[in-house]
C-alpha cells in the first residue's frame, strides 16, 4: 500500500469508529448506568436528524440545526422518563415493551407528520486531497465532535456535583438516598442526557446518511452491540468497543465487501462476549 | 426478575394484539369487498407506501389512483367503473405475498398491478400463476421474466444498459466500476453490464454489491479512488443507498470520475439531493417530465392541479404505472370480458398508446414494452437535461430468448450468460 492509500484508509476507519461511538454514547449512559434497556433509542437519534433538518430548512444554518437538536431531544428525553420510564425502573422487560411501543409510536408520529419520504441535507465543509485521494472534511469533524462529546460526558460525570450523585444513585441507590440524593432527579438528568446524546448523534449523522422516520432501525443494532461489546465501565468500555468494532468492520469492507464487513462486527462481538461475558471492561465496577 | 406465567400471557397477549390492531388499522386503506356497490370491478395494487422502497413508491401510489381515476373518467372498463384496492406492502416481502394472497382469495380481483424491487415482484409472481392471476409489473427491471399472464411494461437492460455503457464508453473510456444493490435486480443487472462491456470493447474493473440497508459508503470511496476507473456505474437502490451520492460528492469525487446509472432519479434522488452532489450524473429513461409532446405537456398539467407540489418531480415509474393500467385497460375493452385467456389475447395484439413518454407499443411474443429511451444528465434544477434519445428500442434482453406466443407455457425468467 502507498502511503497515501494508508493514511486514506486510516482516516476512513477512524471516521467509522468516531461514528459508532457518537451513535452507541447516549444508549450506554442510558444502559450502561441506569441499567434501562431504551428500544426506542434509534428513535432518540431520528428526533435528534429531523431538529437538525427542520432548524436548517427554518434558519438556513446546518449548525444552528446541531445545536437545537440536543436541546430539542432532552426535552423529550424528560418527557418519556417522567411519563414512562420512571414507573419502571428495574422491571427490564416492562421497560423493553413500553420503549419499544414508544418506538413505534415515534416512527409513524415522524411519518404522519414529515411523510415517509427520505430527505436530504447537503454535507457540509467540502473536501480535501491525500496524494491521489480526496476525502470528506466533515469525516474530521465527526472525529473532533465524537471525541469532544466524550470529554463532555467525562467531564459531567466526574467532575460536577450532579455528575457524583447520579453515579451514587446508580451503584448504590439506598445508601445515596440516605446521604440525601434525590434519586428520582437523578436519574431524570441522566435520561435527558442520554437523549441529548443521542440527538446529537442523529443531527451529525443526518448530513451524511439522509434522513427517513426509520433512520434509526439501521443504528440501533449497532449501538446496543458496541454498549454490550463495552462492559459496564461507560467511557472506557464504549471507546473500547467503537474502536475494536469499528476497525474491523472497515478493514474488512475495504478489503472485501460492505456485505461482510457487517458479518465480521456481528463476528468479532460474538467471540468478544464468548470469551468476556460481560464486555471489554468486564473487571470495572459499573460506572464511567 | 421472575417471569410468571400469568405476567408472561398478559405481555404476549398484549403484544400479538397490538400488533394484530395495529397490522388491522393502519394497513386497511379500502372498506371490505362486501360493502362495495354492485356494478364495479375491483381490481388490486401492491406498492411500497413505506420504507426504503417508498421513494419510488410513493409517486407510483398516486399515479395508480391518478390512472384509475382517468379509466372512470372515460368510462370505466366493460362500462363499469374500476374500484381500487390498495395496499401499503412496507418494503417487505412476506408483506407483498401475504396482500396479494389477499388479493387474489378474498377480494377476487380483475388484475393485480404492483412489486417494485425485482425481489418483490419474483415473491409474488409464482402466487399469479398458480392463481391464474392477470398481473402487470411496472417498473425497471433487470429483464427476462417471460410468463404468459404477466406483462412487464417497464424499462429493461437492453434498452437502458444497452444505450448508456456504449454512450459511457465512448465519452468517458474503457473501464467500469459496479456498484450494485445485493439482490437478484443489483446482480442480474450487473451480469448484463459485463455483456454490454464486452460487446463494446470495455473493461470490468471491480463489481460490488451492498445489501439496502447499508448507508456507510465510505470504504467504497476509497476503493473507487484507488481503482481509478473511467466510469462507475451505478446499480444501488432505495432511500439508504442515496448516502453513496451524497459521500461520494463529498469526497470530491463527482467531477473526478463520472456516475452513470439506470436507478438514479426513479426515486427522486436528484431531488433530495443537491444539485452540488447529482449534477452530470447520466441516466436513460422513457420518460422525463421535460419531454415536450402533447400527451406528456396534458399528463405533467393534470398531474400538477391533482397533486399541486406534492411530487418534486414525475418519475419514469410514475409513466409506467399510467401505461400498464391503461394498456389493461384498453385489452380488456377490446376483448369485451374480464376472462383470463381473452385479455391476454387482446395484450397480444400489438396495442399501442399513446402514453405521457410518447406511442409506446406492446410486443406480444415477450409481453415485454418497446420504448423510446432518452439519455440525460441531472441538470442544476433538481431535474434532466435530454442529451440523445434513441426511438423504439425493442427490450432485445427478453425478446431474443422469450416467445409466449409459438410456447406459451412459460412461467419464469431467463438472465444473461456472461460466461
Amino acid at each position: 500500500m502507498r502511503p497515501d492509500e494508508i493514511l486514506v484508509v486510516a482516516l476512513g476507519m477512524t471516521v467509522n469508529i468516531a461514528v459508532l461511538m457518537i451513535v452507541a454514547l447516549g444508549l450506554s449512559v442510558i444502559f450502561g448506568m441506569m441499567r434501562v434497556i431504551n428500544l426506542a433509542h434509534g428513535e432518540l437519534i431520528m428526533l435528534g436528524a429531523y431538529t437538525v433538518l427542520t432548524v436548517t430548512r427554518a434558519t438556513g444554518s446546518i449548525w444552528l440545526g446541531m445545536a437545537a437538536a440536543p436541546v430539542a431531544v432532552a426535552l423529550v428525553g424528560v418527557a418519556v422518563e417522567r411519563l414512562i420510564i420512571r414507573f419502571l425502573y428495574g422491571r427490564i422487560l416492562d421497560t423493553m415493551l413500553a420503549t419499544w411501543g414508544l418506538s413505534l409510536v415515534l416512527v409513524q408520529g415522524v411519518t404522519i407528520l414529515f411523510g415517509p419520504a427520505t430527505q436530504g441535507l447537503a454535507t457540509p465543509l467540502g473536501n480535501f486531497s491525500v496524494g491521489a485521494y480526496s476525502a470528506s472534511w466533515y469525516g474530521f469533524f465527526l472525529i473532533v465532535m465524537a471525541a469532544l462529546l466524550l470529554a463532555v460526558t467525562y467531564l459531567v460525570f466526574k467532575r460536577t456535583r450532579y455528575g457524583l450523585e447520579a453515579r451514587a444513585a446508580t451503584q448504590l441507590p439506598e445508601m445515596a438516598a440516605a446521604l440525601g440524593v434525590d434519586a428520582a432527579r437523578s436519574h431524570m438528568i441522566t435520561f435527558a442526557f442520554g437523549a441529548a446524546l443521542a440527538g446529537t448523534a442523529g443531527a451529525l449523522i443526518a448530513p451524511v446518511t439522509g434522513v427517513v422516520p426509520t433512520i434509526g432501525l439501521a443504528f440501533i443494532a449497532r449501538a446496543f452491540m458496541t454498549v454490550i461489546v463495552g462492559g459496564p465501565a461507560v467511557l472506557l468500555g464504549t471507546t473500547a468497543a467503537a474502536a475494536l468494532l469499528g476497525i474491523f468492520e472497515n478493514l474488512v469492507s475495504y478489503l472485501a465487501t460492505p456485505f461482510l464487513g457487517q458479518g465480521a462486527l456481528l463476528a468479532v462481538a460474538i467471540l468478544i462476549l464468548r470469551v468476556l461475558p460481560s464486555g471489554l471492561s468486564g473487571g470495572r465496577q459499573r460506572g464511567v | 426478575m421472575e417471569i410468571t406465567r400469568r405476567d408472561f400471557l398478559r405481555g404476549t397477549l398484549a403484544t400479538t394484539g397490538g400488533l394484530l390492531l395495529g397490522g388491522t388499522a393502519l394497513n386497511r386503506l379500502r372498506i371490505p369487498s362486501w360493502a362495495a356497490a354492485g356494478g364495479e370491478i375491483e381490481v388490486g395494487s401492491l406498492l411500497d407506501g413505506t420504507g426504503p422502497i417508498n421513494i419510488y413508491g410513493l409517486p407510483m401510489i398516486d399515479a395508480t389512483k391518478f390512472a384509475v381515476d382517468d379509466i372512470n373518467s372515460k368510462g370505466g372498463v366493460l362500462g363499469k367503473k374500476l374500484k381500487l384496492v390498495a395496499f401499503d406492502t412496507q418494503s417487505t416481502n412476506e408483506r407483498y405475498t401475504q396482500y396479494a394472497t389477499r388479493l387474489i382469495l378474498q377480494e377476487k380481483v380483475a388484475v393485480i398491478h404492483g412489486g417494485i424491487t425485482s425481489a418483490s415482484r419474483e415473491a409474488i409472481r409464482p402466487l399469479m400463476a398458480k392463481h391464474k392471476m392477470l398481473y402487470f409489473y411496472n417498473e425497471q427491471y433487470e429483464g427476462g421474466v417471460c410468463d404468459k399472464n404477466v406483462f412487464s411494461t417497464g424499462v429493461t437492460p437492453a434498452q437502458q444498459l444497452g444505450t448508456l455503457v456504449p454512450w459511457a464508453i465512448k465519452e468517458y473510456g474503457a473501464k467500469c466500476y459496479i456498484i450494485a444493490a445485493d439482490y437478484n435486480y443489483g446482480h442480474i443487472s450487473a451480469d448484463w453490464v459485463k455483456v454490454f462491456l464486452n460487446k463494446n470493447n470495455g473493461a470490468l474493473v471491480k463489481e460490488e454489491f451492498f445489501p439496502l440497508d447499508v448507508t456507510d459508503f465510505s470504504a467504497t470511496v476509497n476503493k473507487i479512488q484507488e481503482a481509478k476507473p473511467a466510469f462507475v456505474m451505478s446499480l444501488l437502490v432505495g432511500g439508504n443507498h442515496i448516502a453513496f451520492y451524497r459521500q461520494y460528492a463529498a469526497a470530491g469525487m463527482k467531477d473526478k470520475i463520472p456516475i452513470v446509472s439506470p436507478t438514479i432519479g426513479l426515486g427522486n434522488e436528484q431531488v433530495v439531493l443537491t444539485p452540488k452532489e447529482a449534477q452530470g450524473i447520466t441516466v436513460v429513461y422513457p420518460y422525463f417530465q421535460e419531454l415536450d409532446n402533447a400527451a406528456n405537456r396534458e399528463f405533467v398539467r393534470r398531474w400538477r392541479s391533482r397533486f399541486g407540489s406534492k411530487h418534486a418531480y414525475i418519475t419514469d415509474s410514475a409513466n409506467i404505472v399510467w401505461t400498464g393500467w391503461h394498456l389493461w385497460a384498453m385489452a380488456v375493452n377490446k376483448s369485451g370480458s374480464l376472462d383470463l385467456n381473452g385479455v391476454v389475447k387482446a395484450l397480444e395484439s400489438g396495442l399501442t398508446f399513446d402514453a405521457p413518454e410518447g406511442r409506446v407499443k406492446l410486443d406480444p411474443q415477450s409481453h415485454h414494452v418497446i420504448h423510446t429511451v432518452h439519455l440525460a444528465q441531472i441538470n442544476d434544477k433538481r431535474g434532466f437535461k435530454i442529451l440523445k434519445t434513441f426511438p423504439n428500442v425493442p427490450p432485445a434482453d427478453t425478446m431474443d430468448v422469450c416467445n409466449l406466443l409459438t410456447n406459451p407455457n412459460q412461467h419464469t425468467q431467463y438472465t444473461p450468460k456472461t460466461k
